[in-house]
């Protein structure tokens, strides 16, 4: 008899609990109650400093905006979750974000191979979800309801192909690509492209997966080759330990980069070894423009420490999203995910923002030498039929491109839109 | 001539980290006939131990030769405790047991390892701070020597000569193999057979340490899953060299060290891929198993019935 009870009532909490899983955790949509929005990220992973910093990014956004008053008088709540950098623990949390807590819009993640990995959860269970740095062009192609408030990587392999040929004058490039990764292999693939339509020629291509140790073999391939610069589209944690063990061939060609080495712990483990190489970024902390130094500041008062790109992406996009719940007037669906694609003009610290059709952001990207553990402004690089905003007290681009590209390289406080290179 | 020069270097330079960890997975086999696949997991700690040690010792902030060897010998010695009280603790209560019962415990005992690590300093590599001035020296046409490539020759060339006088002129190493050729015949002669295990293991581990030391001069990033992959390679040079046999195992080591290095720098010529580099050393096992299972050095032994 007491075994029958016992069970009973166990069904009986059991039915309890799914009816209130049913009813919607703490964020059912709705218009009213606080707006709880999901974020995933690696916390604890190979390229922790990226979901850390985004984290970071996307908390002071929203507590500036509760601070505000919220949207429309409700504030908003963020969950955090760790995805450890697998694609196959993101795809995991962030079901749990979707079917446990109820968010109502997703934010994440940053490596593209992730965010590819739980973009068709967001989809299925029709959640928006922005990605503040994926910049591979396969994340948005998963569907409507996925977007991202960065450039993508057809540009970003452009910006570096046009800069190793225009502005260092290179002839040959080598590559050195992270086989596994969406990311890397992307913007390989697009730099590659890029140069050799420029006339260059890329003299040597050589490949490591992410956890690699020794990366000597490769990098003496490529000395042999002789090539003026190296296209390394990788993540910090093996960039950094590439640039030194390069230093230690002797190799003097520059390294080039993308968004992937913009982490602190890339001087940790590159050191000096990467003084005169330069990386494609999404802004500048050097940047005059009020908004941007608002921004680092604040972020420097409330962390303690400088932002980088993936912080202010990650604030970018907590605030895309905010203007768009805005702008809906509700968190139901579809109108919050027509809202978000609809974004234009947004002035954000990465730039404005605005969603094309493929609700890409369209938006220039900087060029960033790294010199003693800083990384300086060196040029602005526009998408084509884009110009620089009038805002931006530059010159028009006929008279700012007889300046030297050195006057721009010394003095990166003038202007971010100082050099242009026209596509 | 250059690249194949610089390729040779490159790849001596991992075979000797190999090489040093081999010696580990060998003497505990020659001893015990135990695969410790915890091993590879005690070049990680020794990698940890020698991280940690140089924070508090103010050796992080900049590179000095002082702070250099005290790292390296403190975490050899740390590492050599670790290898002992694992072997107190996790070999010597199922020693009388089957053969596969130790060996399983070796596999639980590495994931125990491995996760531990990560529950307590995460799973996110670890900058290892640079405790050796680096800089390159040219040898000839374009070939480049580093400091810290010069260091792990040197560090482990004079660890292989100490562990090679260790087991042939003092009266623990003759102790050592003695108990290689018959542990029951050993202990009836008045040998300590329980030290003489507990100080292999110190020995293996206090090299595997030191090659943990060694690689984050070379290659500054440690994490806690570090071991897995270098442990594995180590274990196939071994098994290369012949496992049971010590010189079998520096050469095994430094055998795959090449191989590695040679497919990443010259397979895309004949069309295999860069990526293909973790699986050469296990292409090597399958064809050692294949047809000299014994091994490069190792001797066949007639089993009597």
């Amino acid at each position: 008899m007491k075994r029958i009870l016992l069970s009973l009532g166990l069904i009986a909490s059991l039915l309890f609990a799914f009816a209130c899983e049913r009813k919607g955790g703490p964020g059912a949509g709705g218009n009213s109650g606080p707006i709880v929005v999901g974020y995933y990220g690696d916390l604890t992973g190979r390229t922790s400093n990226f979901g850390q910093s985004t984290k970071n990014g996307v908390e002071m956004a929203a507590d500036e905006i509760n601070k505000a008053g919220g949207i429309n008088g409700r504030q908003i709540t963020i969950l955090s979750e760790d995805d450890e950098g697998r694609p196959e623990k993101a795809a995991t949390v962030v079901t749990k974000l979707i079917d446990q807590d109820r968010v109502i819009a997703l934010l994440g993640e940053v490596a593209s191979g992730n965010t590819l990995a739980a973009a068709p959860k967001a989809q299925a269970a029709k959640v928006p979800m922005i990605s503040p740095s994926s910049t591979n062009p396969a994340v948005t192609q998963v569907g409507d309801y996925i977007s991202r408030v960065c450039f993508i990587d057809p540009f970003q392999g452009d910006v570096m192909a046009k800069f190793a040929a225009n502005t260092l004058k290179a002839k040959k490039a080598a590559i050195m690509l992270d086989f596994n990764s969406p990311y890397s292999r992307g913007l390989t693939e697009f730099f590659e492209a890029s140069f050799k339509k420029l006339g260059g020629e890329i003299v040597d291509k050589q490949s490591y997966t992410q956890g690699d140790r020794d990366y000597k073999g490769q990098l003496t391939a490529i000395r042999s080759k002789n090539p003026d610069v190296i296209y390394v589209p990788g993540y910090y944690g093996e960039v950094g330990v590439i640039a030194k063990q390069a230093k230690q061939l002797d190799i003097k060609a520059p390294m080039l980069g993308g968004d992937g080495w913009d982490s602190t712990q890339l001087w940790d483990l590159g050191g000096d070894a990467l003084n005169g190489d330069y990386i494609s970024n999404h802004y500048s902390v050097d940047d005059p423009s009020p908004a941007i130094q608002k921004f680092v500041t604040d972020y420097k008062a409330r962390y303690g420490n400088v932002p980088d790109a993936l912080a202010a992406l990650g604030y970018d996009a907590m605030k895309v999203l905010a203007d768009a719940i805005k702008r809906a007037g509700t968190t139901e669906e579809p109108q919050l995910k027509d809202a978000i694609a609809a974004t234009k003009n947004f002035a954000g610290v990465t730039g404005t923002i605005s969603l094309d059709k493929d609700r890409n952001a369209v938006k220039p990207a900087v060029v960033l030498k790294l010199q003693d553990h800083k990384y300086t402004y060196v040029e602005t690089i526009y998408p084509e039929g884009m110009t620089p905003p009038a805002a931006v007290p530059a010159t028009s681009p006929a008279a700012a491109a007889p300046a030297s590209p050195a006057a721009a390289t010394k003095k990166p406080a003038a202007s971010p839109a100082a050099a242009k290179v026209s596509p | 001539m250059d690249t194949f020069v610089q390729q040779l270097i490159n790849g001596l330079t991992v075979g000797a980290i190999y090489a040093l960890i081999a010696l580990g997975y060998t003497m505990v086999y020659g001893i015990l006939r135990l695969i410790n696949f915890a091993h590879g997991d005690i070049y990680m700690v020794g990698a940890f131990i020698g991280y940690f040690m140089a924070f508090p010792l103010g050796f992080a902030t900049g590179p000095s030769l002082l702070g250099l060897s005290v790292v390296l010998i403190g975490s050899m010695i740390a590492a050599a405790l670790v290898g002992m009280a694992i072997e107190r603790f996790a070999y010597r209560p199922i020693r009388k047991y089957a053969r596969m019962t130790t060996l399983i415990t070796a596999i639980g005992v590495s994931l125990l390892i491995e996760n531990l690590f990560v529950v307590w300093f995460g799973a996110a590599p670890r900058a290892f701070p640079q405790l050796l001035r680096e800089q390159s020296y040219t040898l000839f046409g374009n070939a480049a020597i580093s400091k810290s490539q010069i260091l792990i020759f040197a560090v482990s060339v004079a660890l292989m000569l100490l562990l090679q006088w260790v087991i042939f002129k003092t009266k623990v190493g003759t102790a050592m193999r003695a108990v290689s050729f018959n542990l029951n015949s050993a202990k009836l002669m008045g040998i300590n057979t329980d030290f003489i295990i507990s100080f292999t293991f110190a020995l293996g581990s206090a090299l595997a340490a030191a090659a943990g030391v060694l690689t984050a001069q070379y290659n500054p990033q440690i994490d806690p899953l570090m071991g897995i992959i270098t442990g594995l390679k180590a274990f196939v040079a071994a098994v290369l060299g012949g496992i049971g046999n010590v010189p079998g195992a520096v050469l095994g080591g430094l055998l795959i060290g090449i191989a590695e290095t040679f497919v990443v720098g010259y397979g895309q010529n004949v069309g295999i891929p860069t990526t293909f580099r973790d699986a050469v050393a296990f292409a090597i096992l399958i064809l050692v198993l294949l047809f000299r299972p014994t091994g490069l050095l190792g001797s066949t032994v007639q089993e009597k019935v």
